[in-house]
């Protein structure tokens, strides 16, 4: 699973974790119908954190941070993402959805608008931005990402990896000041892999708080402050990527451990 | 074992290829020819192919135009094969116009007519400047006004209404929507209620534009008028519907479903006698609807419910991710709906939309069993029922399907066209 190699180590130098809190989840509990996904989660964010979110698949790490921009409600507990709370009223909803940027496993680009489009569309609506000033910021991730010369074409002709580097344009163009990447790189073949992941660990350098649910242990030792094991919806196991990768505490992080590495 | 090694000593020059394999030979080898069975299918289909077109030709070229009565068409012909194809001629007005639409007027239908082109023209062509949508937007208006004619403070005073609710929504739905639309709602009522009072007040003997009662419209003309105005205002009230049904609000989807599995389960034939008949004791004794606003609202309720079911087939198409992608950037129901997520449900939705209106624009002629003599209405009564033309069947039935068939054939060239324009994904 970790197979992929950076052809740079990452400059930790600039990932500076403040005392700021991005994130504030209290006791948190969530159930689809009768089943108990999320249970008794508490975990704080700090700006400028890099966590990445580990486990085998039906742990709920994707429900978790889905749970932080509201894509997935919660029944018990609290989430405050930036100072506001997540309830039902859909002000709070929409300002933290503004905020909080999210890349999905399969790209969710908008087939029927063209890249630029895509990156422009909740600036000019959501943030009321002129649209010259939009495309201009737009083009500015666009190069940054590695593909303005694709601005004018439509997701379908791209390949996965490109899209998915679009879809992290097309979120940071909203300025968020939290990422969120749901299994950014499960659908793509292994050269994507990279060209995707080293998008993600620029982004990291220039001190963004990212909350990544991935396989790369790769990526997680790099560029991870913090990885977090999920298994059966509790938090099993959190710790700095050396002693957590190194020195594993619990019977199920060995587990897991010794299959994907 | 044999020796395997080989060594080419001399390369191959280029070579044509056989005859039977190139240009219209081939053609006909592998489409008419291929094999014996369809060699005798080709041959078999000829003739049939020439056998139909050795009657019809000469009854369409050899046919009457001139003539005043079918018994003069019958001296001319003198027992050879041909139309009498004079009916059409002598009848032309009638089947376009219907026979009580004032002669000296149709000059008013006519440019009503040559104006909906521009109207539609930014609709149907979004590649065309923005502004020409001004021009759609009064369009209506102007049309009611050449139909009908009578006071142009009626069209006037409907225009101001439908602004003035614009322009509140335009204010109050930014902050909130239910506010906006109700506003809306509310402005456009008050200034009705004060335009209906000045358009009394100011109602003159001789208005610009003679009017004309609904009760004269007919022929073709009432086909066009029914079919353009029930797709254009059924697209809007179906895509409503089809939102409506998806609503989490029970008390929204509860409405909705109904309505839809309500009139999609009743034959619109019914539907139109209510509209005629019903309607009236529903009203007080001195109200009236006019006859065609009530055959419009009921054809356009009964196309909506199945735009309806069409464009939730369009919605549930969609991968959930567009939702999601849609909600976590941000965009809020109305602009996930605009931006997103009905530019590509309508797109999947077109081959069932162009079906819809294709039909709907088919089942105006049902209005001729409620006394509107529309085409096939005047063609059953008034033209075959007349001394001079009783039994002239094939020429006007075949007249009505043509014209039938050119504007239902354009409408889905024009979908296919739009289908082709619109695809992104290089499939």
């Amino acid at each position: 699973m970790s197979s992929i190699t950076f052809d740079h180590h990452a400059d930790r130098s600039k990932m500076a974790v403040s005392d700021e809190v991005a994130i504030e989840i209290r006791n948190m509990n969530k159930w689809y119908g009768s089943f108990h996904v999320l249970r008794d989660i508490d975990l704080t964010v700090y700006q400028g954190e890099r966590i990445v979110i580990a486990g085998p698949s039906g742990s709920g790490k994707s429900t978790l941070i889905r749970c932080i921009n509201r894509l997935e409600e919660h029944q018990e507990g609290q989430i405050i993402v930036d100072g506001t709370e997540l309830t039902s009223d859909l002000k709070n909803v929409d300002k933290v959805r503004s905020e909080v940027g999210m890349v999905f496993q399969h790209f969710n680009l908008f087939p029927h608008l063209t890249i630029l489009e895509n990156c422009t569309l909740a600036p000019i609506w959501v943030r009321k931005e002129p649209k010259k000033e939009a495309e201009e910021r737009a083009m500015h991730f666009l190069e940054k990402v590695k593909i303005p010369e694709q601005a004018h074409k439509y997701p379908g002709m791209l390949s996965g990896g490109q899209q998915q580097r679009v879809a992290i344009a097309r979120s940071l163009c909203m300025m968020p000041r939290i990422m969120l990447f749901d299994e950014p790189t499960s659908a793509l073949d292994p050269e994507m892999i990279k060209e995707v992941l080293e998008t993600m660990v620029e982004l990291a350098e220039e001190g963004m708080t990212m909350l990544c649910v991935t396989h790369e242990m790769g990526f997680a030792k790099e560029v991870a402050n913090r990885v977090i094991f999920m298994d059966a919806g509790q938090i099993v196991e959190q710790n700095e990527p050396e002693e957590f990768f190194n020195n594993p505490q619990s019977e199920r992080t060995k587990l897991f451990l010794s299959q994907i590495l | 074992m044999a020796d395997l090694s080989f060594v080419r000593s001399e390369m191959l020059p280029e070579r044509a290829p056989p005859a039977t394999e190139v240009g219209i030979v081939k053609w006909l080898r592998t489409n008419l020819f291929s094999t014996w069975p369809n060699a005798l299918l080709t041959i078999a289909a000829f003739y049939v192919i020439y056998l139909v077109l050795a009657g019809v030709l000469p009854w369409l070229f050899g046919g009457v135009w001139t003539t005043s009565s079918l018994s003069e068409c019958r001296e001319v012909l003198q027992g050879d094969v041909g139309g009498c194809f004079s009916v059409l001629t002598e009848r032309w007005n009638q089947l376009i116009y219907g026979f009580k639409y004032p002669t000296e007027l149709y000059w008013r239908p006519n440019l009503a007519l040559v104006l909906l082109a521009f109207a539609a023209a930014p609709v149907l062509f979004f590649d065309l400047p923005r502004k020409l949508l001004l021009f759609t937007a009064i369009y209506p208006f102007i049309a009611y006004w050449l139909v009908w004619g009578g006071p142009i403070g009626v069209p006037v005073t409907a225009f101001v209404g439908i602004l003035g609710a614009y322009l509140v929504f335009e204010r109050f739905s930014a902050s909130n929507f239910a506010l906006g639309a109700l506003g809306g709602v509310a402005a456009a009522f008050v200034l009705w209620f004060i335009g209906g009072y000045l358009v009394d007040m100011m109602a003159s003997e001789n208005p610009l534009l003679t009017p004309v009662a609904s009760r004269d419209l007919g022929g073709f003309m009432l086909n066009l008028m029914l079919g353009v105005t029930c797709v254009s205002l059924s697209i809007p009230l179906g895509i409503a519907l089809a939102l409506g049904r998806q609503s989490s609000m029970p008390l929204i989807k509860g409405v909705c479903v109904i309505f839809i599995e309500f009139i999609r389960g009743v034959p619109l034939i019914t539907l139109l006698f209510v509209a005629s008949v019903m309607l009236a004791y529903f009203f007080p004794p001195d109200a009236t609807v006019d006859l065609f606003l009530r055959v419009v609202i009921m054809i356009t309720l009964f196309s909506s419910a199945y735009i309806a079911e069409v464009i939730r087939g369009g919605l549930a198409a969609l991968p959930k991710g567009q939702y999601e992608a849609a909600d976590s950037l941000g965009l809020d129901y109305p602009q996930a709906m605009r931006f997103i997520i009905l530019p590509q449900a309508l797109k999947i939705s077109i081959p069932g939309i162009v079906n819809v209106a294709v039909g709907l624009f088919k089942d105006t002629t049902l209005v001729s069993v409620i006394s509107m003599f529309d085409l096939v209405g005047m063609i059953r009564g008034p033209i075959l029922a007349s001394q001079e033309w009783n039994g002239v069947y094939w020429e006007l039935l075949g007249f009505a399907a043509l014209l039938f068939f050119v504007v239902c054939y354009g409408i889905s060239q024009y979908s296919q066209w739009l289908e082709r324009r619109l695809r992104t994904d290089h499939r």
